[in-house]
This record gives structure tokens, sequence and C-alpha cells, in this order.
């Protein structure tokens, strides 16, 4: 067991180093970020002096080094562009990021297992029929193209909700959070709605698909012959069996869900991390762009691992093969 | 009895109040597509972050509504002599922390503008001398005369030397600090509002100042400042009621938000000239067909290109016809161009020119382009690339991030393009920075500054003698002429292709009344707003 999770450990550091590699090659066709720092008229002279004050006139292998033993540390130095340290404003934006995500999770787990389960169990309702056209909708339109449609029908037309930001925010030590003021509530429908949409249109059919399996089953069988109410044959035994999964896809989904926040911050100019990121994209803010890629990808690595080892707790079988392979 | 009728008195007197001062009590909603970095005033030389931080900061002189240079923090000027600047200061201004305003924030200032780390060292010449003669007045010594001293100054605002001292804030924020300096967060100007708040990116408020030394034309409390990036989402804000000013109104959303019932759209035409330029330096470009020669070098290579060019089209397609076509390199405000009219468009004159230069077959070229700098200017491009095939130029189209595209045709990336579209605002608002930046030659040993943006290369010693007795040319009437006379000369060289000056498209809601400048500054001091 510990052998197992140490390998995966080792494994995580390897992608991490992999992933720093990528960005830190990336960067070299970004751009040239003095260019974004000055105006159009500065002259060459105070140019090449930012250029060598930043340590971009070095070799790329001592540029590398650099990064690569600075990003270890979690020092990510100071943003181009707002002349702040990196980590301060990663740190002053992750809680709309995280806010968002867990909304999105929630609406897209919620909807997503009940009209699963619904639509499992009437399968010629009507209902069903729209929650199968709902479902393609989300799992076809891009993001961006439901957040400004959704703009333009709540927020224009109707004036419901906010257009963008975050609504009034309270401070709770370092943490903002919107959930304490009705319009900070408000400003979290619709990109959450937005984000989790392609999650609960993952989960619905995931849920169908497991509860029209598990309907078939011999132990369902036994419990209506156990003459138990369709009520718990339903919830307490069928939906309880499916919810292994969706847990599982929810969990790693739930990585992506921070990772493409990206396009849905910048639809409604969500004041967190992704949006930060593509600020810095478009003026080749470096120090940002490397943290924000390498901390996207420890969320991604500890997830994948935390779940890896979950398994090994939770299903027997598995620890088996794995000490078997010993 | 007597606290009964004090408290009555009380009421009606706050009533009252009230009643006569309806002034400064709304707040104006206001959102751009570009973010407030940093509240240095010193340290990013760009019209967008200048105008946010002339709400807060003040110069000697100020810009108007018309754009012509009013005295502010000066009250007077004169020049004694022709390198003798005197400026008499206005008395009994206070910084926003109460401080009061002498000669020696100007002394300061001065210094702090022309340090290393500063981006706006051009401001004030590096061998000027800045001398205090008393609290109220203060010299400028100049080595050679300048008549067009203050012309950058609206943007040079003046910092309080004691504030700065005590925050260790002494030199410029650089663009390449690596620690965070109080005066990128922190503010202490002389203007017509202070900062409350300021989160980097997310949004700034401001507060009026009641301690003004102008009267007020605005009738704000407070301005609520967010940068929306999205334009979809910018537009949606402003037709929701949301914010109450953006700025820009894409082109394709002119027309929505002029029939919506809440908001309408300000335009004009902008300062900023966009134009095409070809790469006549080098013996061999370096993105074409063509080797061993440079057929940008021939002459009659550029007019074919000039002439192949239809503004008027590119107006009427591509700009939805906000665009003002023109002739010179800079707008009219800046220059008047009565006597300049924009050679003809004239397909079958450009093809006959290039069959006499030998390219009757056409040769291929690359052509760079920004695709998020100017207003639709990719489609511009795209459009050129249509029309210069028609006389057998087969363009292949690089339109780029302005991050990627600045960082391969600007002076550091080695000026790799061999045509390209470009635009350009010269900030002292004059022409003289038009003929020295954009059109003197490129490697000259006296002056290593002349020619920096010349991404054409285009070079012409006559040019260049022009563009210094413009310099130091005193006499309006004079200079005018000579300015004159470099245009007609760069238009006979056909060194490079003006197409027109972009429209501003402001978004402003029905309650708002605000002043549009054509150097496409938001200066919200203007602006008045109707009671909800």
């Amino acid at each position: 067991m510990l052998a197992f999770t140490l390998r995966r450990a080792i494994q995580a550091i390897g992608v991490m180093i992999a992933v720093g590699i990528i960005s830190f090659s990336m960067f070299r066709f970004a751009g040239d970020p003095v260019n974004q720092m000055v105006g159009m008229d500065t002259s060459g002279a105070e140019r090449a002096a930012i250029r060598k004050s930043l340590g971009l006139d070095d070799p790329v292998i001592v540029q590398f080094g650099r990064y690569i033993g600075n990003a270890a540390q979690f020092k990510f130095g100071v943003s181009y562009q707002f002349r702040l340290p990196v980590t301060n404003l990663l740190m002053e934006r992750m809680p709309a990021t995280l806010e968002l995500a867990i909304c999105a999770t929630i609406f897209a787990m919620i909807c997503g297992i009940l009209m699963g389960v619904y639509s499992a169990l009437r399968r010629d309702s009507w209902l069903t029929h729209i929650f199968q056209a709902v479902s393609l909708i989300g799992i076809s339109l891009p993001t961006f193209l439901i957040g400004i449609l959704m703009i333009y029908l709540f927020s224009v037309t109707l004036g419901w909700l906010p257009s963008f930001g975050r609504g009034d925010v309270v401070h709770i030590g370092w943490w903002t959070t919107g959930l304490l003021t009705l319009s900070g509530l408000k400003a979290l429908i619709m990109p959450s709605i937005t984000l989790g949409l392609f999650q609960m249109t993952l989960i619905m059919r995931l849920v169908r698909a497991e509860m029209l399996e598990v309907m078939r089953t011999d132990y369902i069988r036994f419990a209506r012959a156990r003459g138990l109410t369709t009520r718990a044959i339903h919830f307490g035994h069928a939906l309880r069996n499916t919810l292994v999964p969706v847990i599982t896809v929810a969990g790693l989904q739930f990585g992506s869900v921070i990772a493409f926040a990206i396009i849905t911050e910048t639809v409604f100019q969500w004041p967190g991390m992704g949006l930060l990121f593509v600020q810095a994209v478009q003026n080749v803010d470096i120090p940002i762009m490397a943290a924000y890629l390498m901390m996207v990808s420890l969320i991604f690595v500890t997830i994948n691992l935390v779940v890896d080892i979950l398994y090994t707790i939770v299903d027997p079988r598995l620890r088996s093969t794995v000490s078997r392979a010993h | 009895m007597s606290v009964g009728r004090s408290l009555f008195a009380a009421t009606l007197a706050g009533a009252l109040a009230l009643a006569v001062s309806p002034a400064s009590s709304q707040t104006l909603r206001y959102a751009n597509q570009g973010e407030l970095k940093s509240l240095d005033p010193y340290t990013l030389n760009e019209s967008t972050t200048s105008a946010h931080l002339g709400h807060v900061y003040e110069g000697l002189v100020a810009r108007g509504k018309d754009l012509k240079i009013i005295p502010a923090l000066a009250e007077s000027w004169e020049t004694p002599e022709p390198t003798r600047w005197r400026f008499h200061l206005r008395k009994g201004v206070k910084f926003h922390n109460g401080d009061p305003f002498t000669a020696d924030d100007v002394v300061f200032s001065a210094e702090r503008v022309r340090a290393k780390g500063s981006n706006f060292q051009s401001r004030v010449p590096a061998d000027a001398k800045v001398v205090k003669v008393d609290d109220y007045t203060v010299d400028f010594v100049l080595t050679s005369p300048n008549p067009i001293l203050t012309a950058l100054w609206a943007t040079w605002y003046i910092m309080d030397k004691k504030w700065a001292e005590a925050n260790d804030a002494v030199a410029p924020t650089p663009a390449a600090a690596t620690t965070p300096s109080y005066a990128s967060l922190h503010e202490n100007g002389t203007g017509a509002f202070t900062i409350e708040s300021h989160q980097p990116g997310v949004k700034t408020v401001f507060k009026a100042n009641p301690n003004w030394w102008r009267k007020p034309e605005h009738n704000l409390k407070e301005i609520v400042f967010t940068p929306i990036a999205n334009p979809a989402t910018r537009v949606a804000a402003l037709l929701s009621g949301e914010v109450d000013v953006i700025e820009p109104v894409p082109v394709q959303d002119i027309e929505r938000v002029k029939a919506s019932p809440n908001a309408t759209v300000l335009t004009g035409p902008e300062l900023r000239t966009i134009f095409v330029g070809m790469d006549q330096a080098r013996d061999e470009l370096l993105f074409s067909n063509v080797k061993g020669k440079n057929p940008f070098k021939d002459v009659r290579v550029r007019e074919a290109v000039y002439r192949a060019i239809d503004v008027d089209l590119i107006k009427n397609r591509v700009m939805r016809g906000l665009s003002t076509p023109s002739a010179l390199m800079v707008a009219p405000e800046i220059f008047a161009s009565k006597d300049f009219t924009r050679p003809k468009f004239d397909p079958d004159a450009a093809k006959k020119l290039l069959a006499d230069a030998g390219y009757a077959d056409g040769f291929e070229v690359t052509m760079d382009c920004p695709n998020d700098r100017y207003v639709n200017d990719a489609a511009i491009c795209q459009a050129i690339v249509g029309m210069l095939a028609r006389i057998n130029i087969k363009v292949d189209l690089l339109a780029q991030p302005k991050a990627q595209y600045f960082a391969k045709v600007l002076k550091p990336g080695g000026y790799k393009t061999s045509l390209f579209m470009l635009g350009w605002t010269p900030d002292t608002l004059d022409s003289q920075n038009v003929l020295h930046d954009i059109m003197g030659c490129r490697d000259d040993p006296k002056d290593p500054n002349r020619g920096e943006a010349n991404l054409a290369g285009y070079c012409n010693k006559q040019f260049d003698e022009l563009a210094d007795k413009v310099l130091v040319e005193s006499d309006t009437t004079k200079r005018d002429l000579l300015i004159k006379q470099a245009f007609e000369l760069s238009m006979k060289d056909w060194a490079y292709v003006p197409l027109h000056q972009q429209a501003l498209a402001w978004g402003v809601s029905k309650k708002v009344k605000l002043t549009q400048r054509a150097d496409n500054m938001v200066m919200l001091y203007w602006a008045t707003k109707q009671d909800e």
C-alpha cells in the first residue's frame, strides 16, 4: 500500500516537471513581454535595460533552471503587469474561482442526478425528451455561446440577473465570498449554470445509463419480490448503486471545472484565476502564466492521486490485485 | 421644547441642504476594455492608463475639451528667452493627503519622471535644468529651444515630494520591478477624484475630492471602474443598465446600442492614423519570393500599392462608415490638411506602374497585421489582401495578437516585416513626433532615436533636415510651412500609405452627459448623471 502510494507520488512529480518543461517552452512563443510593459514610443535602450533586468537575455537553460527552482519553492515572482507578487494575486483570485467551481459542481450533481433518474424511470415521458434535448445542447454548444445567450436573455431582456462580476463580496479573513449577499448570490447563478452545464449533461447521461443497467439486475428483482416500495427500490437500492461511478466522475471532473472556468470567467468578467490567466496571456505576463499552469496541473495531479488511493481503500478487489502484484 | 425645536431646525437644515445641493450625489459606473494596472503615474506611457490617472493626478498644464492646452497646476507661463520657460504655480492647491503643492514638488517630479525606470523620460528633456525661483515659480532652462515643451505635459502628472519620500517612492516603479512599490498601489494627487479602493484588474473606486481647486463640472459622488475585456459582455452590461459608460463599443454593435431605449453611442474621429508600410530599407525582402532585390525600393511599386488600395471601400464595408480616409500620416486635428488630397484609387494605373517596374506578373509578399489592437484591424488587412491581388501582388496575411505582432515588427524584434499595418497617435499631438519617429531615417548616428518606429525604413536626408528645422522653429506660420513641405516630400516618395483615422465609439447611458475628446481619453470630470 505504501509502495503503491509512493510510486504514484513519484509519477505525479514526473508529471509536474513535464508540465513545467512544456509551459516554459511555450512562453518563448508568447511574444515579447517588454512590449506589453511599456508604451509604443519607448526607446530601444530603455527596452534593452528592462529585458536585462528581467533576465530575458540569459541563456535558455539558465532561465529554465531559475524558473523550476523558484516554482519548487512556490516562488513565482512579480507580475509584469501589476507589479504585485503572483502568489498574492492568485490567492486573491482563488476564492472567486473555487466558489464558482463548487457551485457549478453542486448544480451539475443535483440537476444531473435528478434528471438522470427521472429519464431512466420514465423513459417515454415528454419531460424525458426535453431533458435529452437539453443535455444535447449542453454537450454540443460551446460554453461562451451559452453564457452570452443567457446574458442577453436574463440581463439585457429581462433584467433579472447581473451580466458581469461577482456582486458585493464579504471578507472572511483572506477569503472573499459572494454567498452571503443577495447581489453575490444573484451574480453566481448564470456563471455556475454556464460552467456546470457540461458536467450536468455528463452526469445525467451517466446516471441514466447506470440506472437502466441496475434496474435489470437480480437484486432489484429480488427487492421487488420482497415487496419493497418502489421508492425504496429506486432510491434506496438502485440509485445508491449508481452513485459510485458518478462520484468518481464528478471528482475527476472538478479539476477540469476549475481549468475550464477560464472561458466562463472571461464571458462574465468573473474576477477569478481564469480571467487573470487570460489577461496574462494577452499581455505576455509570464510569471502569472507559469504559476497558473503549475497550479492547475498540481490540482489535477492531486485529485488523481487521491482518487487512486481512495480506490484501493474503497474497493478491496483493487487492493488485492495491487498486493498480489508485489 | 427647545430640544424639539433644534431637532426640527436641524432636520429642516438637513432637508434644505439636500434640496439645494443635488450636486455630487451620483455614482457613475464605467467599464473599459483595458485595466488600470499601476497607480504610479510614471510606469506606463499609454493613453488609457493616463486617462484613468488623470482623474487623480494633474499636470502643470491640461488639455481642454477641444484638446487645447489650458492652465492647470501652473496658472500661467512665459518664455522670457527661447530656452527659458517660467511657470507661475497655482497657490492654495493641496494634495489629497493635505500637503500643500509648491515648487519643490515640481522640481521633484521633474527629477522622478526622468529617473531610471520611468516610462515618461522624454516628458522633460534630459539636459534641461529645473530651477526653483520661489515657492510658486519654477524655471525650465533648456539647452535648445523647444516650442512644444508643454505638448506632452498634460500627462506628466505632478507628485508630492514629501509623500514620496515618506513612503519610499522617490524612484519610479520600473516596468521590471521585482518588488511592489507603494506608489503603484496608492495615490496622492491634486485631482478631481481620490482613489478609495483599488483591486488591480478587478475594480477601482474613485471618490469625488471635496477640496479640488477647480469648480467641478461633474455631479458625481463616486466612479466605480470595472475592466470588462469581453466586448459582448461589455455591451450587455451597458444595455442592461449595470454600467453607465463603456469604451469602446465594437463597430458591429453600434447600431444595436443606438436602437436600445436606455443607451446611445458617441462617435467621432480619433486622432490615431492607421497606415500601411512597405519595407524599403533592405536590399532583399525578408518575406517574399523576389530574391536579390527589393521591389518596394522602386517608387513605382510603392505608388502601385498606394493606388491599388481603395480606402472608401474599406470605410464602407469594413468600418461601416466609421472612418475618415486620410491623405496625411496625422489627423486633421493635428495638422490641417486642406492642401492635401489623397491620390486617387486607380487599379489600372497601378497595374501599369507595376509592369513598368518589371513586375507585370506581380510577386508574393507576407503582410504582418495585428488582430487585437485597432478597430477591425485584421479585417482591414484582409480587404487589402484582396485589393492587392487584383494587381497580381499575392499577399500572404499573417494576422497575430498584438503581443506577438509587436515583438516581431518593432525595433527590439529587428523590424522583421516586409509589409505591415500600424496605427499611431503622436502623443505630443504634434506632427513633429511623426516626422521624427515614423518617417525619420533609422540609423542616424547623431540621433539614435530618430526613426524608432519607422518600420518601413523610409529614409530621405532632405526630409530629416526639414524635420530638424520643425523641432526648433518657434514661429507657428513658418513651422506649419516646414511641416507642409515635409509631408509633400514624403508623399512624392510614396513613403507610406495612410488609410484612415478610425472612429471613437463610447457607449453612454441616456442618463449621462459627457464630453468626448478626440484623443480617446475618457475624462469623467466632465460627466453629469441624472437622478435615478
